[in-house]
């Protein structure tokens, strides 16, 4: 009987052929590679400019920018494919998503006619940072300001932290304090869209005053740059404070946050391509590994390890597809997208640990894929929220939603 | 100029193939995906294209299947044909490899391409031989397994891949080319392709409309029948020489090898 496997995962014919399209291209370009630059911890440049010319930097941007006009759930199957190849791989793009959703959002028109078209054809890259040295988790803890000087320009001084394609973005939207004796704290943060020379540490005339250390030596997620930022008397026009200064001065945060829900779905769908990942490796090893006379696959132990990967594969997908569908719907996701982002992001790190053990020694050796996969999954449980803000967010929005 | 790709939806290559023992024919069901080998000849035809050294005004795909083929030509358009031609018909369905190429010869003989090309083979069936049918019924030259193709003074310089080595063989058109995968390496469409493969125009044909005398095309006008169906002769297994001393060893694999009349 044939099966129509493309309904039964609820997508469209287009949704099919797109994730078709990345997965080959994952398969053929990204997999190859990835070991290349994850030993040098290089930027991927040939594949990331393929990307740009596939429309990959602008999926779902409009197509009065230029863009494909896509939505969050298309965007997050593309996600998952990227993934499944190499997180650093979506990593180049997540940022760059989270931006243009911010100016998508709360932009004026003059902002976004700037920057979008430049941003749907990658030709510009997008980062955004909130995180300082002393904090990441409580937001409303930054200490970084931006006081607005006698000619209407704010000037931003601050050291801002693990800012993902901090050297190689031309743009970043930044979390600043603007009024320092708000109460509460978050009530006087404004986002800034700082402009920057991509790749340039030391930034000068318009930009001067933004400098970007060497970036931060890390366990895995390579390839992709993450860098600290130090604002030291750089000079915003006023046009840049995002959705402009009457509508945007004060609102950083949650502007900030409502970006936050989306990234969620995003970390969830690398979480999932990166579960997928290991889980294939799992299956095609154990079917090759003999021990005691059989596959390892034909051990029992080994076989449960499967069926519980395969499980949580899978409900992994189907709950980062619901939240990014309710988010599409218009509808209320930021329970959804927290569940999403928790469950997918452990499932990945979890589905990448028993596939290594199923590899046995050979796992720990870097002639194998899953020692990078290793690596790498252990940041989608700190990015954009660790698991235990995660559980905060849900746990607080189930009483909102439940309370007697 | 006008460039006629022959394409056909196959089974994806995941998917495991087995054959129908009622109908004696492949079972098709499951995951379906564009002929591999057709994208090499999709691209083929874009790189003449864009090549510029003779101007192509259009590159057609065309196809002979069931409903769901109409997939593959969104693929081929998506890559960058300009339009599409789906021949469809239930008096189609059983047809073997000279009734398949009758057919399409006559789909394509409106169209007047001035150069038809195919995958070498499918992923499918694999018979490697369609190309020659069509050009058969087109009275035009055919060439197989081309692995290099270059286009100057209207005529085609092929590189053919043969048993030992490159046959380079000149041939005037219109002409019927098959390729290999070794030919180039095909594009991924892009997103904007994908989404745009829809709009592009895409003729359905039946077997009237195409002038098809029915007679000719399906089981009946099949001239091959399958009567039976056998698993090919298992491998024997090999002989393992374990490396004790390799002096030896060495000795024991030319020995093997001599004894074949293999050096
Ligand atoms: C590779 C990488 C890339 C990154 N990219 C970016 C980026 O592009 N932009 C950006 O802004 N940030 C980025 N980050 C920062 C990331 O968002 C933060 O690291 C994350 O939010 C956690 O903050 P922290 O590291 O300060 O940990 P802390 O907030 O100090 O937390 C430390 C521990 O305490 C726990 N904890 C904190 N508060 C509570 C609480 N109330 N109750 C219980 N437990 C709690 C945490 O879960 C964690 O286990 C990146 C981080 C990494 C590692």
């Amino acid at each position: 009987m044939a099966v129509d496997t493309a309904a039964l995962n609820e997508q469209t014919d287009i949704q099919r052929d797109i994730t078709e399209m990345v997965r080959q291209f994952a398969d053929e370009q990204i997999i190859p590679n990835a070991e290349h630059y994850d030993h040098e911890d290089s930027f991927p440049e040939p594949i990331v400019e393929q990307m740009k010319e596939l429309g990959l930097f602008g999926v779902t941007i409009p197509e009065e920018y230029g863009g494909m006009g896509l939505d969050l759930t298309t965007y997050a199957m593309i996600v998952e494919e990227l993934s499944r190849g190499w997180i650093s791989i979506s990593g180049v793009v997540n940022t760059h998503f989270i931006g243009s959703y911010l100016l998508m959002k709360f932009g004026t028109d003059e902002q976004r006619d700037h920057f979008l078209p430049r941003m749907a054809t990658g030709e510009i890259r997008a980062a955004f940072s909130l995180s300082e040295p002393e904090v990441g988790s409580d937001v409303q803890g930054i200490k970084s300001t931006a006081k607005k000087g006698e000619d209407g320009k704010w000037e931003l001084n601050g050291q801002k932290m693990w800012v993902t394609n901090g050297l190689g973005s031309g743009i970043v939207f930044v979390l600043m304090k603007t009024d320092p004796k708000a109460d509460p704290p978050y009530k006087g943060m404004t986002c800034f869209i700082t402009e920057k020379e991509p790749w340039k540490e030391v930034n000068e005339g318009d930009y001067a005053g933004l400098t970007i250390p060497p970036k931060i030596k890390k366990m895995g997620y390579k390839g992709v740059e993450s860098t600290e930022l130090l604002y030291d008397g750089y000079r915003c026009p006023p046009e840049r404070v995002l959705g402009g200064e009457e509508e945007g001065v004060g609102r950083g945060f949650a502007q900030m946050m409502d970006a936050l829900e989306v990234g969620r779905v995003n970390v969830a769908a690398r979480g999932v391509g990166i579960a997928q990942r290991a889980l294939e490796l799992a299956l095609r090893y154990s079917q090759e590994r003999k021990t005691f006379g059989k596959p390892i696959a034909q051990h029992q132990a080994i076989q449960f390890k499967l069926a519980d990967m395969a499980t949580k594969v899978e409900a992994a997908r189907l709950l980062t597809r619901k939240a990014a569908r309710l988010k599409d719907a218009g509808e209320r996701s930021d329970l959804e997208a927290g569940m999403a982002k928790l469950f997918a992001s452990e499932t990945g790190k979890e589905c990448v640990e028993e596939s290594f053990r199923i590899h046995g020694g050979y796992g720990y050796s870097k002639e194998y894929e899953i020692e990078r996969l290793y690596r790498d999954a252990p940041l989608l449980l700190i990015g954009e929220g660790t698991s235990e803000i995660q559980r905060m967010v849900i746990g607080k929005k189930l009483l909102q939603r439940h309370k007697i | 100029m006008k460039i006629c790709v022959l394409v056909k939806e196959v089974p994806d290559a995941a998917v495991q193939k087995r054959i129908d023992p009622d109908t004696m024919r492949l079972d098709r069901s499951g995951e379906k995906n564009l002929n591999p080998f057709d994208t090499h000849a999709i691209e083929t035809a874009l790189q003449i294209k864009e090549g510029g050294a003779i101007p192509v005004e259009e590159v057609v795909a065309v196809t002979m299947g069931p409903d769901s083929a109409v997939r593959a030509l969104h693929k081929a358009v998506a890559l960058g044909a300009d339009r599409s031609v789906h021949l469809s018909d239930d008096a189609l369905v059983g047809s073997d490899v000279c009734a398949t190429g009758y057919a399409l010869a006559k789909v394509l003989e409106p169209e007047s391409p001035d150069l038809v090309l195919l995958g070498q083979q499918s992923d499918d069936g694999e018979c490697y031989t369609i190309g020659a049918v069509v050009a058969d019924h087109l009275k035009m030259p055919s060439l197989t397994q081309v692995v290099k193709l270059d286009v100057a003074d209207g005529k085609l310089r092929c590189e053919r891949q043969a048993e030992y080595g490159y046959d380079t063989v000149e041939v005037e058109l219109p002409a019927v080319i098959s390729v290999g995968d070794a030919i180039n390496e095909p594009r991924y469409p892009s997103l904007k392709a994908i989404m745009g493969a829809k709009k592009k125009p895409l003729d359905a044909k039946a077997t009237a409309d195409a002038g098809i005398d029915s007679g000719m095309v399906g089981e009946p006008g099949s001239k091959t029948a399958v009567l039976a169906l056998n698993p090919p002769p298992a491998k024997q297994a090999g002989e393992i020489i374990e490396d004790e001393d390799t002096n030896e060893t060495v000795e024991k694999i030319v020995a093997w090898l001599d004894e074949r009349k293999l050096l």
